[in-house]
């Protein structure tokens, strides 16, 4: 067998139904495989990195292991962004790219790049494969790292006469990584000391993150907070981990998280982190976080445990059967009918009540917040949306205002904070569940730094809406240029009117559709989530509006301010 | 500073996936030895590193998540066999020979080539001994100096192995 057919023959034993790439000269024979025939469907990206932020996409809403395939050199590099994404926010993804051939590498051949070099820091592992014989073993690895222990992304960079070559494919069984042990259980004795710690705790709050959606464990999490009565908190990365709409759940903390989340996460005694990492966007002033609490924190990556704040109780391991057996402790030690910690949750409903999300909705222009509230209004009580965002502004209130009670069902950036992730995201989601609804909510920015991958949506036939927030501006940009540069707003003005997103979209054959007013936000965006293309709504909205609550940077998380706050700071 | 040994598969880029690990987590690796052992698909990296007892936790944890890292463990001083090997030219002329001869007597060096104007020390030993020797030729005039950085074994004697990488589970 040709290693190129090799490819496929290992991407269909892995399970693998769609992939996402660009063919090029290093990768040819490969592409030559597909002619030949696979049950793996490729879909064809306009470019490198559309194409991994696809793959993204449908391993965020699948679950399962995105792949993106590129040719070599700027092939290579054009995927570094998505492997960058992919590293920050664990998402399991496998990029093949093709290689110039052996005898070239190193001699600076057309299209050669070092790509396992450029990708060193941020992959968990990568192979140059230049002997054909290692070919199976190196892509069984790729798929095995990629999805076990903490996931994320890894690269197998295949030199071109390795996909020439003829040799006896067999797909191995199993993985020979000696260096490659992921924690497979908990230690039941730290369970049981945070499961103590728990019951006794006065004030306790659950503080999730994305990795509880990775490790499938959102169920064993939401026993784990049923049974105590416990506050969850849920960070951006873990939006729809926890149901939005529980009783129970405080939504995002950190720096455009709402206050009562914020305050409920500073202000327990008992901080329990799951699958979450304290990173600085969620902490502010990371000595003043949660001061005073007890700290317990689940996690797979030992890594993480006390990386930027001391655990008193660590449990190291995968998170669902940690989740579980602690649900199995927390049983034995509460008894019927125990209402748990009831002061401290009528104290975070009070905050609740008094600090909401809130806008100023009188103005001259469309308020950005109300095209969010609409969409979420439109989808109210389906099961069946998956929500994809870009960066900025605009993925800040999409947190703030949407209700996600499923997980998979938010995606978004986090970590790397990339621009452009929103429109290919949701191509890869929509790929993952052909059956739901995706719309992308996307800045104009944003926008238009993937827009190109309408092509790919129009041509799939995938009929995902994408809804502009389309402000004219870099509007978190702008909004730091206001508050921390005295209004010297340096090369963040977009404007509303270029491009003219409804023509660009029927230019690539998609429906478009434009809005400005209140009025007839809810009627368009009807129509457009009902037109069974792919859509694309610019909302032009008010250029001004700022997101709020906000945790300036630096600052201690207790700290937020609200935009009334704010108000009152420049009148006095 | 702290040492740590470890030991790696023997193939390529597993020097660079952990030195740009310390790379990117900000610490510079201070001294670095690389060699084989006694598996051929195996080899050691000694290497030592200035930070605190918390950083070395986190930077061993993060050794232990790279693919081809077998096995990290931390040399404490006292429970590890330690040794450096340097070679030094010196400025010697024929007026200073005895001198540096039975300075190098002291730290048992060898000879390792002998010019007209300058002898090439050979040293081994502790690495704080090979620095000394160092110093001492150091007002001679030291021409050339290269140390292979340090390497390292816990003590056979040791009433406990080196401290291992602490996974917890």
């Amino acid at each position: 067998m040709l290693g190129s057919d090799a490819i496929l023959r290992s991407l269909e034993a892995e399970g693998v139904d769609v992939v996402f790439g660009i063919p090029g000269g290093a990768i040819l024979p490969t592409y030559d495989a597909f002619a030949r025939g696979s049950s793996v469907r490729h879909v064809l990206a306009r470019h490198e990195q559309g194409a991994g932020h696809m793959a993204e996409g449908y391993a965020r809403a699948s679950g399962r292991v995105g792949v993106a395939i590129a040719t070599s050199g700027p092939g290579a590099t054009n995927l570094v962004t998505p492997i960058a994404d992919a590293w920050m926010d664990s998402t399991p993804l496998v990029c093949i790219t093709g290689q110039v051939r052996s005898s070239l590498i190193g001699t600076d051949a057309f299209q050669e790049t070092d790509a396992t070099g450029i990708t060193l820091p941020i992959v968990k592992h990568s192979w140059l494969v230049q002997d054909v014989e290692e070919l199976p073993h190196a892509i069984k690895a790729a798929f095995h790292v990629a999805s076990t222990g903490r996931s994320g992304p890894v690269l197998v960079d295949i030199a071109k006469d390795v996909q020439e070559a003829e040799f006896d494919f067999r797909y191995p069984d199993e993985v020979q990584l000696p260096g490659w042990r992921p924690p497979q259980s908990v230690h039941p004795r730290q369970v049981a000391e945070a499961a103590k710690a728990i019951v006794a705790a006065e004030r306790p709050i659950l503080y999730v993150g994305g990795g509880t959606i990775n490790a499938d464990a959102c169920a064993e999490l939401l026993e784990v907070a049923e049974i105590v009565g416990i506050p969850v908190v849920t960070t951006l990365m873990a939006k729809g981990a926890f149901p939005d709409s529980h009783p129970l759940a405080c939504g995002a903390p950190g720096m455009h998280g709402s206050k009562w989340a914020n305050w409920a996460l500073n202000k327990g005694d008992l901080l329990i982190a799951v699958g979450s990492r304290f990173d600085d966007r969620v902490t502010g002033k990371l000595a003043a976080f949660a001061a005073g609490a007890k700290v317990i924190h689940f996690d797979v990556d030992p890594a993480e445990i006390g990386k930027l704040r001391r655990a008193d109780i660590p449990v190291v391991g995968p998170l669902k059967p940690a989740l579980s057996q602690l649900a199995d402790e927390l049983r034995r030690l509460v008894a019927p009918g125990d209402l748990g910690p009831a002061a401290w949750r009528r104290q975070v409903d009070e905050w609740r009540a008094t600090y909401p999300y809130r806008y100023e909705r009188e103005g001259e222009f469309l308020k950005p917040q109300a095209i969010i509230e609409t969409l979420r209004d439109l989808t109210a009580g389906r099961d069946d949306v998956v929500w994809t965002t870009g960066v900025g502004q605009h993925q800040m209130w999409a947190m703030q205002y949407l209700v996600c009670d499923q997980p998979r069902t938010f995606i978004t950036s986090g970590g790397l904070g990339t621009m452009g992730y929103g429109l290919p995201a949701a191509i890869g989601a929509k790929a993952a569940r052909p059956d739901a609804s995706v719309i992308c909510v996307d800045g104009d920015g944003c926008f238009q730094m993937t827009s190109q991958e309408l092509a790919t949506s129009v041509l799939e036939g995938l009929p995902i809406t994408v809804v502009i927030v389309n402000n004219g501006w870099l509007g978190m940009v702008r909004q730091w240029q206001e508050m921390f540069y005295d209004s010297r707003f340096a090369e963040t003005h977009l404007t509303h009117q270029v491009p003219d997103y409804a023509q660009l979209a029927e230019a690539y054959g998609g429906a478009g559709f434009t809005l400005s007013t209140e009025d007839e936000l809810e009627s368009v965006l009807e129509e457009a989530l009902n037109c069974g293309r792919t859509a694309v709504v610019d909302a032009r909205c008010d250029p001004e509006e700022k997101c709020f609550p906000m945790i300036p940077a630096g600052a201690a998380a207790i700290d937020v301010i609200e935009f009334d706050d704010l108000e009152d700071r420049v009148e006095a | 500073m702290h040492t740590v040994s470890l030991l790696v598969e023997n193939k390529p880029g597993a020097l660079a996936r952990v030195s740009n690990m310390f790379a990117r987590r900000g610490y510079n690796i201070e001294s670095l030895a690389v060699g084989p052992t006694e598996r051929p698909d195996v080899s050691r990296i000694t290497l030592r590193v200035n930070c605190s007892r918390e950083s070395l936790e986190q930077l061993e944890k993060q050794m232990h998540k790279l693919v081809n890292v077998l096995r990290v463990s931390t040399l404490e001083a006292g429970e590890a066999v330690e040794r450096e090997l340097a070679l030094v030219k010196v400025n010697a002329p024929p007026s200073k020979r005895a001198e540096l001869m039975s300075l190098a007597e002291v730290f048992r060096a060898r000879v390792a080539d002998l010019g007209p104007d300058s002898i090439v020390f050979e040293v081994v030993g502790h690495p704080e001994e090979v620095s000394s020797f160092e110093e001492l030729v150091r007002p001679h005039g030291v021409k050339e100096l290269a140390r292979t950085g340090r390497i390292g074994l816990g003590r056979a004697s040791a009433s406990r192995a080196p401290r291992q990488q602490h996974v917890l589970r």
